[in-house]
């Protein structure tokens, strides 16, 4: 990598309170009972590993499969627990439709950190969990 | 005892064009020499030299840059088999320590038969694992493993509960990539022998910073990685006892490892190049020559006791910090790395705010995935030091870790 190329993050910037915060107080930590979706994924190369749990709601009127609840465990860096934190707040009520379309783009904007693709991983490990689980219903 | 001496790392550093460079705006801090050590100018000219000068396909072609070519490569084979004390035929050159243990493996196969035993240790790097762990169950042989106490040495009680009459096979690290324990590999293979079993060596993480001499470990096997000792990615060698590699079947067949071939019937070649089929990686080959001859010149007993006055350094400063775990033995029992975690971070974070320090750390399970579940835990960080490294980097890097509790703690 020469001087002028751009780093591939911006360090310590990364760390700003808010991912810290979701890191240290998770939301939606823990285990559905009797949930219909419920998938494990891992990082093999740093050995985080996720595990999703996920209850489905019918849409009122067309019958469209929503997500009533979601919920995650697992281990993980600062970056991949607080996109997990993150974006299972956010993908509450939404269509299984609309998840397919969430792409890597999508997360780092609600991050709103700078990430290389190292860590891209990171945070697209619960992603990449919700996604494969949905493909198995 | 001799006084442990740190070599005089600012002459060294200036043979390595790489640690001139900056990383996020400050001087690089390379600690990850476990992973792969930075390659001095001369090993990096040795590379261009023979490409720019007599770059050509070895052992066959006759004309002059062949000549040459071949010379500097069976030049190199006769370096690196005099710098663990072996014959010139008992050496192979491969592309990796991985591959080394993988061409053991495959080739000893038709040698063993069901029930028959191999036995591994605890700590294991899944290149010494996952070879056998395949190998046992496709020719459902056992596989035992020998356990680690608390400090993360092997237990004496262990090494003599699992190598027994029933054991054709004991393979171990000679220095673990986690927990940095030199294992008495002499004692082990004596083990081994008694009970007419081999002894195969894992050296990746020993060579590099130990003298080794293969006569006096009387083991049967070693394998090792040029990359990790200065040299380039993409060559690493095996030593096999002659009479082991005589009696044991190649692992690829093709070209450059025939004497005859007929339409019925092939002779393979002489050692070593009954087991080097195909094209070899020649110039890495030259460049791992340079890179021993490098290190011949700095003495490796003074790159061990150099290394383990950083480790020892390094141990007392990490130790100094209360959220710092270290795993593994005191560092009088330790190689030249440190693998710990920071309490409440993950392992990535640490590397993270590190690197932002120009500090270049690594970060994961180390490709010892049942070992970090022995141990409990999902990652861990991993300091590594070398020929070059400085006290000064350490007190670096304590600083570093110091940010990254800062950072994590703040409200």
């Amino acid at each position: 990598m020469t001087e002028n190329m751009e780093p591939s993050y911006a360090g310590e910037g990364i760390y700003r309170e808010n991912i810290l915060d979701h890191y240290k107080h998770p939301h939606n930590k823990g285990i559905i009972e009797n949930a219909d979706i419920k998938f494990t994924e891992n990082n093999p190369f740093c050995g985080d590993v996720i595990t999703v749990t996920i209850k489905l709601k019918n849409h009122k009127t067309d019958g469209m499969k929503l997500i009533d609840d979601i919920k995650f465990t697992g281990s993980g860096c600062a970056i991949s627990q607080a996109a997990a934190s993150m974006l299972t707040e956010k993908i509450k009520g939404k269509s299984l439709k609309q998840i397919k379309n969430i792409q890597r783009d999508n997360i780092v904007n609600m991050l709103g950190i700078k990430i290389g693709v190292v860590r891209t991983k990171c945070a697209m490990l619960c992603l990449t969990a919700i996604k494969e689980g949905i493909k198995k219903i | 005892m001799p006084e442990t001496r740190l070599l005089d790392a600012e002459k060294i550093r200036k043979d390595f064009p790489i640690l001139k460079r900056k990383v996020n705006g400050k001087p690089l801090v390379y600690l990850d020499n476990a992973a792969t050590t930075q390659k001095p100018k001369v090993v990096i000219d040795a590379l261009k030299h023979y490409y720019e000068n007599y770059n050509a396909n070895i052992h066959r072609s006759i004309h002059q840059l062949g000549e040459e070519a071949t010379a500097a490569y069976e030049l190199a084979h006769k370096k690196v088999s005099d710098f663990i004390n072996a014959a010139f035929e008992e050496v192979i050159f491969t592309k990796s320590t991985t591959e080394s243990l993988n061409l053991v493996a495959y080739s000893l196969t038709s040698s063993l038969k069901e029930n028959d035993e191999i036995a591994i240790s605890q700590m294991e790097h899944h290149s010494n694992f996952v070879p056998w762990q395949q190998l046992a169950l496709k020719r459902k042989l056992k596989l035992k493993f020998i356990e680690i106490d608390s400090k993360g040495i092997l237990k004496e009680d262990s090494i003599k509960q699992n190598i027994t009459k029933k054991t054709k096979i004991v393979s171990v690290t000679h220095v673990s990539n986690v927990l940095g324990t030199i294992n008495d590999i002499k004692k082990i293979g004596e083990i081994a022998h008694e009970n007419n079993a081999m002894l195969i060596v894992d050296s990746a993480q020993g060579i590099p910073h130990i003298p080794v001499n293969v006569k006096n470990i009387d083991c049967d096997f070693l394998a090792f990685s040029g990359h990790k000792m200065l040299g380039p990615t993409g060559i690493g060698a095996l030593y096999g006892k002659k009479e082991m590699l005589e009696k044991m079947e190649p692992f690829l067949y093709g070209g450059e490892m025939i004497r005859e071939v007929t339409f019925k019937h092939t002779r393979f070649n002489e050692l070593p190049w009954k087991f080097e089929a195909g094209t070899p990686n020649i110039a890495q080959a030259i460049g791992l020559g340079t890179a021993v001859d490098y290190l011949k010149k700095i003495g490796m007993k003074n790159v061990m006791q150099h290394d383990k006055k950083l480790t020892e350094y390094a141990f007392k400063r990490l130790s100094e910090i209360k959220e710092v775990e270290i795993y593994g033995p005191e560092s009088n029992k330790r190689s030249s790395l440190i693998a710990f975690n920071v309490e409440g971070v993950h392992a990535h974070d640490v590397s993270a705010i590190l690197d932002s320090n120009g500090i270049a750390i690594r970060a994961g399970h180390h490709c010892a995935m049942p070992l970090a579940s022995k141990l409990g835990i999902a990652a861990s960080a991993r300091a590594s030091f070398y020929v070059y490294n400085t006290k000064e980097e350490i007190d670096k890097l304590a600083e570093g870790i110091f940010k990254v509790v800062k950072i994590f703690n703040a409200k």
